[in-house]
């Protein structure tokens, strides 16, 4: 089948192959997001009131159905995106007076899901990246907390530096401290072969137990007010400065992001280790026999997975909130295990997959607000999407769609004892 | 880490023996040198073995022991068996461990309560309550995996479970319809997670990862947009404890509190123990799922249906962990609160491979866990005797469960055929 298969992509022109690979992950999200449409009908109950008088008046039924779906979809759209209708008044508006302020507002919207892109991208690359070594860090989400947690601790405790110094400085403390705390678990897999998926998260309540005691003991700000506990802030010299004036908070964090995504590619693909970890991945058997140090990669794999996690926390740190908080992650490390599926495990497709969910994200925080719909909807669109990557064979019996591929990554089988 | 889990464990050769026999020695002196830490040499310490209860049939005198002696004598055993390890050799280490975590956790706790008194029966019957969860969790572990399916969605569907049985409980206003819900929940999830491991061959550690991120999505979600607009249906709902239901038993010393002060989930789970542990062993669905979890192809050679054993066996294995659910809620604080399991069903897991894949083994390892868990809760009275951080006791389970699986997984007999998908050929 495969054998066939090939020599007829090949022939494909380009753009075709390109849509080709494009189909499943967009097929995979437009039925997801369809799928979880039926939990926010099944919530809302304006419309199970209308489907209670169902067989008397099937038409008013549909149509709130209807008239709820597209409203919430199109909070989202607004709340990602930015209003297309405001965004050209505003455009005509500066082209006519030159009057930037409201122009920034307009862009508010785009450059929010920007920002929240961001730490998509660095822990998308760490989830890809464990991926490839076959291994399954699903403690991105600690290992973000860690990061900053070190981050915001470099930055304000560190006094005297240039921001030359002081900014690289804390952005590398940060990523040190989550290549720690993850090669543990790559550590523990290697040497003891305990699963990574039960250590990392493990490793996850400890990192939010560990940041819980920081914030109310050592890193606690003098005479903070408020429910959630809050460090000190840090210091100039150590910011991700911003792009755009206030109140717009895109930093070049996203820049610093993109490079990442750049340099992961660079490594995996065109290094020597890079290389073997992804030979480790594809059939470590075949690894260990070409003389592969198996065990070495796992931990290197891990590390490196739990670095570009910390970076998604210190850039957090450095670039948004110039803190630590509690909670400051809404789960950005969770996310990224079906950000890096839909991404296919590719750089270029993680920065891409990163960007719709920032969008998504974002939008779905106007959601919240404007249609009532609880923001967790998004870890059910994600539950879906994941589903339907990593089992193609739904999607492609669905829309009844030819041709191979997928999500291809040869996870460890049991227990790996 | 790992030369000190090794040594802990079953480590063989000389080599292992010295170094393990000077490892015990050394933590011997070290029980001595930091649990004599704070201690004036008349304190007293209390270990209550009584209840608050008004009526009991028999009141037992507490335990009140002088706290250095004890410490200097549970010290010295373990340094002197740290000694014989390095002169003679035990036969089997493993015993070396357990005495020496006995003697830790008696030292310690005799350290806590020094100078006060503390309820000794109060932990154990906690103990055995935090463990039920983890024990039922394990069960499931062990139903799906002796079959050879992964289950690493416990925790999805005990959250999912946690859920309907609070929610369908409010709206029928039965507490056994609650369970039934529970139940069901935990049957679906499996059902979804062997669809898609078994039927579409996804990866079983991602499939089950896609039940955890939905059933915490749609928790959250519905937590929000039910819980919390309508919180009529989040009224308090629990089981009555047995003791509530036969008072009697609940007077009797020691087991009143211990094994009658306790929701009747948690004999279920006893229950459920023997049965599990007589069923795999002893009959032929027992033989037939550990055929199918050790050599598909040689069972379906013989006529057994491999796809068949492997769904009935996740879909019970969820309907247990659906059961731990329903034990966090209406076995326990009768309400629902976002994300409550906090990381239970990942500690089952842990209990399971710990305890070999096998009931009996799973229900031991679970005791240690519920115990550690009971410790974080009980030791937040003696905080100020104790000096570490609340977040760290709570961080001990997590901590336990990491300990467990590195010294255990590599040495226990894992299923042979589990997370393989089968194909027919």
């Amino acid at each position: 089948m495969k054998m066939e298969e090939q020599p007829q992509t090949r022939s494909m022109p380009g753009w075709q192959r390109a849509l080709n690979a494009l189909a499943l992950p967009v097929l995979a999200l437009f039925s997801a997001l369809l799928l979880s449409a039926i939990f926010i009908l099944g919530s809302d109950p304006v419309v199970l009131t209308a489907y209670a008088k169902f067989l008397s008046d099937p038409g008013a039924a549909l149509g709130i159905s209807w008239k709820t779906i597209v409203d919430a979809y199109h909070a989202l759209f607004i709340g990602a995106l930015g209003d297309p209708a405001v965004v050209s008044k505003e455009l005509s508006e500066y082209f006519a007076t030159g009057d930037t302020k409201d122009l920034t507002l307009a862009f508010y919207p785009i450059t929010e899901s920007l920002v929240t892109a961001t730490p998509y991208i660095f822990a998308g690359l760490a989830v890809a990246l464990g991926f490839k070594c076959g291994l399954f860090n699903i403690g991105a989400e600690g290992q973000i907390y860690v990061g900053a947690a070190t981050a915001a601790f470099v930055g304000y405790s560190v006094e005297g530096l240039p921001w030359v110094i002081h900014m690289p400085l804390t952005f590398l403390a940060g990523t040190l401290a989550g290549a720690v705390w993850a090669g543990l678990a790559g550590f523990l897999k290697a040497v003891r072969g305990a699963h990574e998926v039960i250590n990392t998260m493990m490793l996850n309540y400890v990192a939010f137990n560990l940041v819980h005691f920081l914030l109310n003991g050592p890193m606690k700000r003098g005479g903070a007010t408020g429910h959630i506990p809050i460090s000190r802030n840090i210091l100039e010299s150590a910011y991700f400065p911003a792009v755009f004036p206030e109140p717009l908070r895109f930093h070049f964090g996203f820049f610093v992001a993109l490079l990442v995504a750049v340099g992961v590619w660079w490594f995996l693909w065109k290094t020597t280790l890079g290389f073997e970890i992804r030979t480790v991945g594809a059939n470590p058997r075949a690894g260990r026999y070409a003389g592969i140090n198996i065990s070495r990669n796992f931990i290197l794999a891990m590390a490196l997975s739990g670095a570009l996690a910390a970076m998604a926390g210190a850039g957090e740190v450095m670039g948004l909130n110039h803190n630590l908080a509690e909670g400051f992650s809404p789960g950005y490390g969770f996310d990224s295990i079906a950000l890096a599926m839909l991404g296919g495990g590719h750089p270029l497709g993680v920065v891409l997959a990163a960007l719709l969910f920032g969008t998504l994200r974002a939008g779905a925080t106007k959601m919240q607000s404007l249609a009532g719909i609880p923001i967790d909807i998004i870890s059910i669109v994600q539950a879906f999407v994941i589903m339907f990557v990593a089992a193609p064979k739904i999607i492609r019996w669905v829309y009844r769609l030819k041709g191979e591929g997928g999500f291809e990554t040869v996870l460890m089988r049991g227990w790996g004892g | 880490m790992a030369a000190i889990t090794q040594t802990l464990g079953a480590g063989v050769g000389a080599l292992a023996q010295r170094r393990r026999g000077i490892l015990y020695a050394l933590a011997g002196i070290a029980i001595i040198v930091f649990f004599s830490r704070d201690v004036t040499p008349e304190q007293l310490a209390t270990l209550g073995l009584n209840t608050t209860r008004s009526v009991q049939l028999l009141k037992l005198p507490d335990i009140v022991v002088p706290v250095l002696p004890v410490v200097w004598l549970f010290g010295a055993l373990v340094f002197g068996m740290g000694l014989w390890e390095l002169a003679r050799g035990f036969r089997r280490p493993a015993w070396l461990l357990g005495v020496t975590s006995f003697a830790f956790l008696a030292t310690f706790l005799v350290w806590a309560a020094r100078g006060t008194s503390f309820s000794l029966i109060g932990i154990l019957s906690a103990s055995l309550q935090l463990a039920t969860p983890i024990l039922l969790g394990a069960l499931s572990g062990v139903l799906c995996e002796r079959s050879a399916v992964i289950n690493i969605a416990i925790e999805g569907m005990m959250l999912g479970a946690a859920f309907t049985s609070v929610f369908v409980a409010n709206v029928t206003g039965s507490v056994m319809l609650g369970l039934v819900a529970a139940l069901l929940t935990g049957a679906l999830l499996a059902a979804w997670h062997a669809v898609m491991s078994i039927e579409f061959k996804m990866n079983q550690i991602i499939s089950g990862t896609v039940i955890n991120i939905f059933a915490t999505g749609l928790t959250n979600f519905l937590n929000q947009r039910i819980m919390q607009e309508y919180t009529q249906f989040n009224n308090e709902m629990t089981f009555p404890f047995i003791s509530q239901m036969f008072p009697e038993l609940g007077r009797l010393p020691i087991l009143g509190a211990l094994l009658f002060d306790q929701s009747p989930i948690v004999w279920l789970a006893l229950i459920l123990l023997v049965v599990v542990q007589v069923a795999l062993f002893h009959t032929r669905w027992g033989l037939r799922t550990r055929a199918v979890g050790e050599h598909p192809r040689a069972a379906d050679t013989l006529g057994i249906n491999v796809f068949r054993v492997r769904y009935v066996n996740v879909i019970l294995g969820g309907m247990l962990a659906g059961l731990a659910g329903a034990y966090f809620t209406l076995g326990s604080v009768g309400r629902f609160d976002k994300l409550m399991t906090s990381g239970r069903g990942f500690i089952a897991l842990a209990a399971m491979i710990f305890g070999n894949w096998t009931p009996i083994g799973a229900f031991a390892s679970s005791l240690i866990f519920g115990f550690a868990d009971a410790l974080q809760v009980k030791l937040q009275i003696l905080i100020g005797q104790v000096n570490i951080p609340s977040e760290f006791l709570v961080m001990l389970p997590y901590i336990v469960t990491m300990i467990a699986l590195a010294g255990m997984v590599g040495r226990v007999n894992m299923p042979a055929a589990d997370g393989e998908p089968y194909e027919k050929q």
